[in-house]
């Protein structure tokens, strides 16, 4: 055999069809899906269509009448969605979005660009929902569904984190994560979703978290944080859990109970709630504010967070105080008032230290807990010392849905300032509104599909590595679970030596507690500035 | 004249069809994204690369010594181990490099006797391909690496509180560095 | 295969003129009956379209937020690009439908490294777009001198406007000029770009030839033919008052105008080009971010099976107990 030249050898694998796209069948790559659901992880909710199957099998063991369902629930969700119909009407094909993908821009997969990613589905609807695209179908750009094409939508949407960069800059504000929602939903109806989100969707329905900790089993998990505190602090703190009467329930990503760089932002909440001393208690029942329901179907995402409000009317709290994360406070921010409200059985949220009415919360009575501390700074009410963090030189990555769903720019900023002496942003292209992904949310954060993680993780990492190189950041502050766990691997790859923290861990580490002994170290337990020898 | 001269005056040439030959690698549908969006935060990879190849070509030219095409070779390879290339793609651009360089400057090393030096200058580069097998293997190693920590930190809560694993006292307990033992 | 499609269906289109005008002499069809069955399609169609979005509901508040939120009165929120009031609404819509703000952005601060090519890739997509649409709307109110008699004098005010450069008789209007130039562009890189020619279809050409077709035949009606102006003011006027004329001697080339004008009212509703209507209406931008402050409701809320607190503590009382946590039952 004659060895092939490298650019020959180049062609031959790698030069993309010259086909169009819809004539390009889809091949499925390993590195880039996510392993398939399980029968069991379905049945537990029950969402239809469970069984046994493989993404690398070609059957993939659809139900008989698989495309009466997919095409049904097309035509149901464009009657129920104006921003769905809209979406797939009115896109010009201008390209403003092509590049502002952070899969497209770390991959190059043209697929990946959010117009093609929504003409996925698209040509599907002209073809079964529109005149012009049943009578002239490819020309319109209508293609028939086939099972190849379900393969391609199930691969592209859980290649999207939902992030909804592209939405900024399109002209009329398509929401790519809007397509994306509700591909995945049509999919589910077909028994099809990804383990790493239908398994714990199953784990929060029963035990009322992602992780399936059992009560006794948080109990004890926030033992050992009081154990950590008081070696850091020597003061006992208390939490309690399922108390009634007490004035806010406290919510929050229940992968602060496993992951270690969440582990300190937990107990950056339980110092700061025990110095300020408020009134507050959590619950085991509801003990997840994240929501894995809203990247498998709306309807999951409403039967997962009932529990919140559930246990509030039981506690009979005053109102809910939410921790640090992502798309949990994009569906709290953005769904939860129309889910559940009119919210009448809880109080307009007042913070019992300052005084000060959360206005932009006085419906559905939910507070963000950068904007509690914000306000508690602000009124002076905490004794901080920042030179606790002048080991870190911080950044602050921007989480995607507290950016682009809600707009919470400034808080976790006022707090990072008065809590570290050291703060450098990123390039203003790649902060606030214009942030990018981390590359793991909206369920992807899974190890099978690390290439595909790592690839969206570029131009974050990449911009996380100038600032590194520029000012020796060696800290990533956020306030997204999600990002502990996941752009901590994602940084280790591409700018080694920065740790990601979440913002309440820089708060108790910099909070003077009332009758603390003298700190050596800080919530990790290394050594304080200046307290290496001890 | 020498090589190095020659080389000099065609690096402008000889880099930009270098690039031009490494984005045709990737879906034409995107080179020009590639190619054209000059942000190097908006286009780390078309950065990482364009900005690489000319310090790789400008290192070889002043004939560096092996220690600093290391993290040149580096800033390209990361990217590419983590992007569906095989191995042989995926550092196959400094193949590209040797027929580019003769291509656009071949006629004229010919003319003028050079072929000597050229033969020098590509057992060069094929000592920097040896060194991006390396480099490549050791990024996929630590995307192996990256994954197992990752797994680590999710579970070692979970199996130090099933007392599957124990501290050693006195060791730092960083989860992905601490050391494992197990009690079965 | 969509460039092709689409240019030949425009072809078929003229050629349907000279075969009907010309050929079957059917000038009052063409003239009359054409025109007026199309604009009715128009505003039928663009009603309907509208009127069907307009019945799908709103179940979510979803806007893009692009900068600060209102929550503190010593944070200076952005009240615009994240309004919080019906008044930075309607600016953040003004702003949009007027200026293409978003596509503006592609453009914004940015940090540069090398020569600046994106920077001005991205500005040409926002300047091609003001260009044509603004061109667009200017010529379309020029046209509407057929419409009155006498003329108003904005309208002429408009044409001189237009005609400041002038560069002999008749005047040369700007915006022809920078129209054809727009229509153009804003083909050409559909066509040189690899990323857009990939996701473009003929839905993407064909309006882009008919306009152009549109804009061609005016040019040469207006500078090379030489077309009968009062005979052609006398069939609009026939229009509006309902009482159709069809003037003898109106050249070829006004029908193909109008046919082809004709032909894009029609297509208008069932096209893309109802992004005119659609922005107006996109969620992630009329909406106001004030989701915890103000109660939407979505109509077709229902309730859902949920995991109770009473079931959850049948399941788990033993554990809950043991660890010290109250129960409602014992």
């Amino acid at each position: 055999m004659a060895v092939q030249k490298p650019e020959e050898l180049s062609k031959v694998v790698y030069t993309f069809p010259s086909t169009p796209w819809m004539d390009t069948p889809v091949e499925i790559k390993k590195g880039i899906f996510c392993w398939g659901n399980k029968e069991k992880s379905l049945k537990a909710v029950g969402f239809p269509n469970p069984r046994q199957w493989s993404v690398t099998d070609e059957d993939w063991k659809l139900p008989d009448n698989w495309k009466e369902i997919f095409i049904e629930g097309l035509r149901e969700r464009v009657d129920k969605y104006r921003s769905f119909r809209l979406f797939l009407d009115i896109c010009v094909r201008c390209g403003a979005c092509a590049d502002k993908c952070h899969f497209y821009i770390g991959g190059g997969d043209p697929k990946n660009m959010p117009v093609l990613r929504a003409e996925l589905l698209r040509s599907i609807y002209r073809k079964y929902c529109t005149t012009s695209g049943k009578i002239m179908g490819k020309v319109a750009g209508a293609r028939e569904l086939t099972t190849s094409v379900i393969k391609e939508l199930w691969y592209y949407a859980y290649q999207c984190t939902e992030c909804r960069r592209c939405s900024l800059f399109c002209p009329y504000g398509i929401d790519t994560a809007e397509i994306t929602i509700l591909i995945r939903e049509l999919v589910n109806l077909l028994g099809l979703n990804i383990e790493w989100i239908a398994g714990p969707v199953a784990n929060c329905w029963k035990t009322g978290n992602h992780m399936g900790l059992l009560p006794h089993t948080i109990i004890d998990i926030v033992s050992e944080f009081k154990e950590a505190i008081y070696q850091v602090t020597g003061l006992k703190v208390d939490l309690s859990y399922n108390r009634k009467g007490a004035e806010i329930l406290f919510v929050h990503p229940s992968g602060e109970y496993f992951d270690p760089n969440g582990n300190v932002t937990f107990m950056g909440y339980m110092m700061l709630f025990h110095e300020i001393g408020l009134d507050v208690t959590l619950s085991t029942y509801s003990s997840e504010g994240g929501n894995f329901g809203f990247f498998t179907s709306n309807e999951m995402a409403k039967r997962l967070h009932s529990k919140i409000y559930a246990e509030a009317k039981r506690l009979k709290v005053k109102w809910i105080l939410g921790g640090e994360c992502g798309h949990m406070w994009r569906v709290w921010h953005q769904y939860h008032n129309t889910w559940f409200g009119p919210v009448d059985y809880l109080e307009e949220p007042v913070s019992p230290i300052t005084g000060t009415k959360f206005e932009n919360a006085k419906s559905n009575k939910i507070v963000h807990i950068t904007e509690f501390t914000a306000d508690l700074i602000r009124h002076g009410k905490l004794n901080l010392d920042p030179k606790r963090n002048d080991k870190y030189v911080v950044t602050f990555h921007d989480s995607c849905n507290t950016s682009r769903a809600m707009g919470l720019f400034e808080e976790p900023r006022y707090i990072i300032k008065n809590v570290c002496n050291n703060f450098y942003e990123m390039p203003p292209q790649t902060i606030r509104e214009n942030t990018f992904c981390c590359g793991s949310g909206s369920g992807l954060n899974a190890s099978e599909n690390m290439e595909l993680r790592l690839r969206g993780a570029l131009p974050r990492g990449n911009a996380v590595r100038h600032v590194r190189d520029k000012f020796g950041v060696n800290t990533l502050a956020n306030i997204c679970q999600i990002d502990r766990a996941t752009l901590q691997t994602l940084v280790d790859y591409w700018a080694k030596g920065v740790a990601v923290r979440g913002v309440h861990e820089l708060v108790g580490n910099a909070l003077v507690m009332k009758g603390e002994k003298e700190r050596t170290t800080d919530l990790r337990g290394d050594p304080l500035p200046g307290k290496e020898g001890e | 004249m020498n090589l190095r001269t020659l080389l000099e005056e065609k690096k402008s040439s000889i880099v930009k069809k270098w690039v031009h030959v490494i984005f045709e690698q990737y879906p034409p549908d995107s080179t020009n994204f590639f190619l054209t969006q000059k942000d190097r935060f908006l286009n780390p990879v078309g950065h990482a690369i364009s900005e690489g190849a000319r310090d790789i070509f400008n290192a070889l030219v002043d004939d560096s010594e092996p220690e600093k095409f290391y993290p040149l070779l580096n800033d390209i390879i990361k990217i590419k181990a983590v992007q569906d290339f095989s191995p042989s793609v995926a550092i196959s651009f400094l193949f590209l490099l040797k027929k580019v360089i003769r291509v656009e400057a071949g006629a004229e090393i010919a003319r003028r006797n050079l072929t000597p030096e050229l033969e020098a200058l590509e057992s060069r580069i094929d000592q920097l391909i040896l060194l991006s097998f390396d480099i490549y293997s050791k990024f996929r190693e630590r995307i192996f690496e990256i994954k197992n920590d990752e797994f680590r930190r999710m579970t070692f809560r979970l199996l130090q509180r099933a007392n599957l694993i124990c501290e050693i006292e006195g060791e730092k307990t960083t989860p992905g560095e601490e050391t494992v033992i197990t009690n079965k | 295969m969509g460039i092709l499609f689409s240019f030949f269906a425009v072809v078929a289109l003229i050629v349907v003129v000279f075969v009907g005008v010309q050929g079957a002499n059917l000038h009052y069809l063409f003239g009359v009956i054409i025109p007026f069955a199309a604009f009715i399609t128009f505003i039928v169609g663009i009603v309907y379209r509208v009127f069907r979005w307009g019945k799908v509901p709103v179940p979510f508040r979803i806007p893009t937020t692009g900068g600060q939120q209102t929550s503190f009165p010593w944070i200076k929120a952005s009240r615009i690009d994240n309004p919080s009031s019906a008044l930075g609404v309607a600016v953040r819509m003004a702003l949009e439908v007027l200026l293409f703000r978003s596509l503006f952005r592609n453009m914004r601060s940015e940090l540069r490294d090398g020569p600046k090519l994106s920077y001005a890739s991205s500005k040409w997509l926002w300047l091609g777009g003001i260009a044509f649409h603004y061109t667009f709307l200017i010529i379309l109110i020029r046209h509407m001198r057929l419409f009155f008699e006498p003329v108003p004098g904005i309208i002429k005010i408009a044409e001189s406007l237009d005609g400041f450069f002038q560069v002999g008789a008749p005047v040369v209007y700007v915006t022809d000029v920078v129209f054809l130039g727009a229509v153009t562009f804003l083909f050409l890189r559909r066509v040189v770009i690899p990323q857009l020619r990939y996701i473009s279809l003929a839905a993407d050409y064909f309006p882009l030839f008919l306009i152009g077709g549109i804009g061609v035949t005016g040019v040469l009606m207006r500078y090379f033919f030489k077309t009968d102006v009062v005979g052609i003011k006398e069939l609009t006027m026939g229009w509006i008052t309902f009482s159709p004329v069809v003037p003898q001697g109106i050249h070829i080339i006004f029908y193909v105008h109008l046919f082809l004008v004709s032909s894009l009212l029609a297509y208008f509703p069932m096209s893309k080009l109802m992004h005119m209507a659609g922005v107006f209406l996109s969620p992630t931008r009329n909406l106001a971010n004030t989701n915890r402050a103000e109660l939407h409701v979505n109509p077709w809320n229902y309730p859902v099976k949920v995991h109770t607190y009473e079931e959850y503590e049948d399941d788990y009382r033993e554990f809950m107990k043991s660890a010290g946590l109250p129960v409602e039952k014992e």
